[in-house]
């Protein structure tokens, strides 16, 4: 999940003074004071991402070549491609508008109490929850000897939806069965990327639509979604990626792959095709291509999302 | 922009600096021993046996790589090799990963005392690898018969299985007898592979004996491919990657794997084991595909990895390959010399007379049809 660090979903506009004049000396300070986490960003992200992507240019024997992007004329690798970009979509979409919810229950409550800090601090440790444990916990709860699956058995279901999906035996091994799993980390993630926007809403702006003689829904529809819009979409981004990169818990669960982290996995270990470990490189710049098209989709909609406040 | 130019030139550094690292990794070796050990072709070259143990007792470590403990017998065969050389302490890296691992781990790690000494490596991955390994005779070498071997000392055959199916007999109650029998209904979602033919060669074996047990040959593989598509069609095929865990769990019922696998994953594999689960190896063309060993070249305990290999191919360790259902390479030589535990030989049953290894041309054609074919097939 290392793509979720390049994406930073926005909070919603504050108050502070924007274009504040800071004196030269301290912005020098603040350059300093910035260059261990450049340094960081460049040894850990930006190197690695080169060197990676740089690979799928060269052969086994290190001569430049362009052959490995024919991995783009199969049709396994495409199919992957449209599994990955689908399955990250609809568990985006699926969990910001969970975690939208929530968010929206949450602020009913008064953010000092239990609840809301309970909330918070569960949907932290939840949404970093993946990998082989998370995909553990399913294997143990809807897996062929899953509890819950086993109940579906003995209530009379003996083929039932988790242990015969599709024909093609139990569902969390498939493909679409990868929903549920994401599904536990992305609400936790929507509502911690998301609240922060949705406390940023002012008592006084509702106040001052009722002055006016707005309704309720004229609130949401003329102040609320307006201003929330850019925070959604970012954290849908987030979410995206965040499904996107997403590797361990699908490994753990899908031996016969299916989906682009799997496809690098297989190019870059397998024991039977040899020599096709450069082909991965070809394959992370495909990803890296989904993701720019997306933030420059997401740019320009936050662009125009954004406009009535200038 | 002045920012920018601190990031390049940062990059710059960096770049700079991991370059130096990778081209210090050839140093010159410390010790005239070492130089030695690292050049030495058979234990004579070195002085004789008892010299070759002093200069791994010296090195005091042994760097192995991708043997789970409950494959072919190497949690015994390692307890075993530290027991016998108390000075050795063996590090085992990474366990369940596969001969491609171990390729990158020795590239990686190159020049440094984490890389991997010695390989249990696949033929495919070992043939494009000839040159990570260093050429060494164990003193047995006339027990390993002339096409087990490269005539160089590169790489010699270890062990081998025969692709079996193993089942719980608790849930599949009539032992399969042809691999037809697991179209049936009684399999409907349970027959479970060791993960991606087109990435693990256990995997792709099991594609291969359905090729034999089905019409097709080591030189056409395709029917093996049709039959899990048979398979997977009837609702039969479990795409989740049995473990000695899911086995013991029943969540993979029935898995077609190496046979020193499968039984070691059921009564033998004592509490953690399924004591229900079987193995059998169909009736008809057998298949196995014999492992190598090899020294890596970069090796920082050369010697160590040396002694390795002559504890291998010692009939103590030979056998031990035997009990886990493995037949060893030097087996014929082991059954005219009379070394061979005969109680553990008739456990896991004679080496059938003929069993069919795919040849390294065979099996890259047969990789190409996996690579083209498998995944509209079980999609």
């Amino acid at each position: 999940m290392s793509m979720t660090t390049t994406v930073v979903a926005p909070v919603a506009p504050t108050d502070t003074a924007r274009g504040a004049e800071v004196p030269p000396r301290r912005r020098v300070a603040a350059w300093v004071g910035l260059v261990p986490f450049g340094a960081y960003v460049v040894l850990f992200l930006a190197i690695p991402a080169v060197l990676a992507i740089a690979s799928g240019f060269f052969d086994g024997d290190g001569a430049f070549t362009f052959a490995n992007f024919s991995a783009y004329t199969n049709p396994t690798i495409l199919q992957n491609f449209f599994a990955s970009i689908w399955i990250s979509a609809l568990t985006a979409v699926l969990g910001a508008i969970g975690g939208a919810l929530i968010c929206f229950a949450l602020l009913g409550t008064r953010p000092e109490r239990m609840l809301r800090s309970t909330v918070d601090s569960a949907s932290s440790v939840l949404a970093q929850f993946g990998g082989v444990m998370l995909a553990f916990a399913f294997i143990a709860t809807i897996g062929a000897q899953g509890v819950l699956t086993k109940w579906l058995v003995s209530l009379g279901f003996t083929t039932n939806i988790f242990n015969n999906f599709n024909g093609g035996g139990p569902l969390l091994y498939q493909i679409p069965g990868l929903v549920i799993p994401y599904l536990y980390f992305q609400i936790p993630l929507m509502v911690l990327s998301f609240m922060p926007a949705m406390e940023g809403l002012k008592s006084t702006w509702a106040e001052a639509n009722a002055t006016l003689g707005g309704t309720r829904l004229t609130y949401w529809t003329r102040i609320g979604v307006p201003i929330l819009a850019p925070a959604f979409f970012g954290s849908l981004i987030l979410l995206f990626a965040n499904a996107f990169s997403s590797y361990a818990t699908a490994a753990a669960l899908i031996s016969q792959g299916g989906i682009i982290p799997l496809a690098i996995r297989q190019q870059l270990t397998s024991e039977t095709i040899v020599g096709v470990a450069n082909v991965a490189g070809v394959l992370a710049l495909g990803m890296v291509v989904v993701m720019i098209v997306l933030m420059t989709a997401y740019s320009a909609l936050q662009r125009r999302a954004s406009r009535w406040r200038r | 922009m002045n920012s920018r130019r601190l990031i390049a030139g940062a990059a710059l550094i960096a770049a700079t600096a991991l370059t130096l690292t990778a081209c210090a990794g050839s140093s010159t070796p410390s010790s005239t021993a070492e130089t030695s050990a690292k050049t030495a072709t058979s234990a004579a070259d070195l002085g004789g046996i008892d010299a070759l143990v002093a200069a791994a007792n010296a090195e005091g470590q042994l760097n192995v790589i991708t043997l789970p403990p409950s494959w072919a017998n190497y949690g015994a065969i390692i307890s075993g090799f530290e027991a016998k050389y108390p000075n050795i302490k063996i590090n085992s890296a990474n366990p369940d990963g596969s001969s491609a691992d171990e390729v990158a781990a020795a590239k990686a790690q190159k020049g440094q005392s984490t890389a991997p000494d010695v390989f249990d490596i696949g033929t495919a991955v070992l043939q494009q690898n000839l040159d990570l390994v260093a050429p060494y005779k164990v003193a047995n070498w006339a027990d390993l018969p002339a096409d087990y071997k490269d005539s160089g000392g590169k790489w010699y055959y270890d062990y081998t299985g025969l692709m079996s199916v193993g089942y719980d007999s608790k849930v599949i109650t009539t032992a399969p007898t042809s691999i037809t029998d697991l179209l049936g209904s009684a399999y409907s979602g349970k027959v479970a592979i060791k993960g991606d033919p087109t990435q693990a060669n256990e995997a792709a074996s099991a594609v291969y004996l359905a090729a034999l047990q089905n019409g097709g040959s080591a030189d056409n593989i395709q029917p093996g491919i049709d039959f899990f598509h048979s398979l997977k069609q009837a609702g039969n095929f479990l795409a989740v990657t049995p473990t000695q865990a899911t086995v013991a769990s029943g969540e993979t019922p029935v898995v077609i794997q190496w046979s020193y696998n499968n039984l070691a994953w059921g009564a033998a594999g004592g509490t953690s084991g399924n004591p229900d689960y079987k193995t059998v190896v169909l009736p008809g063309t057998a298949l196995g595909s014999y492992y190598n060993q090899a020294i890596s070249v970069d090796a920082p305990h050369p010697a160590a990895a040396r002694l390795w290999e002559e504890y291998i191919y010692s009939p103590e360790v030979q056998n031990l390959y035997l009990a886990s259902g493995a037949y060893p390479a030097t087996l014929t030589a082991m059954q005219t010399a009379g070394t061979v535990d005969k109680t553990v030989l008739s456990t896991v049953g004679e080496p059938p007379a003929s069993f069919v290894q795919l040849t390294a041309d065979q099996a890259t054609a047969a990789a190409g049809l996996l690579k083209s074919g498998w995944a509209a097939a079980i999609g």
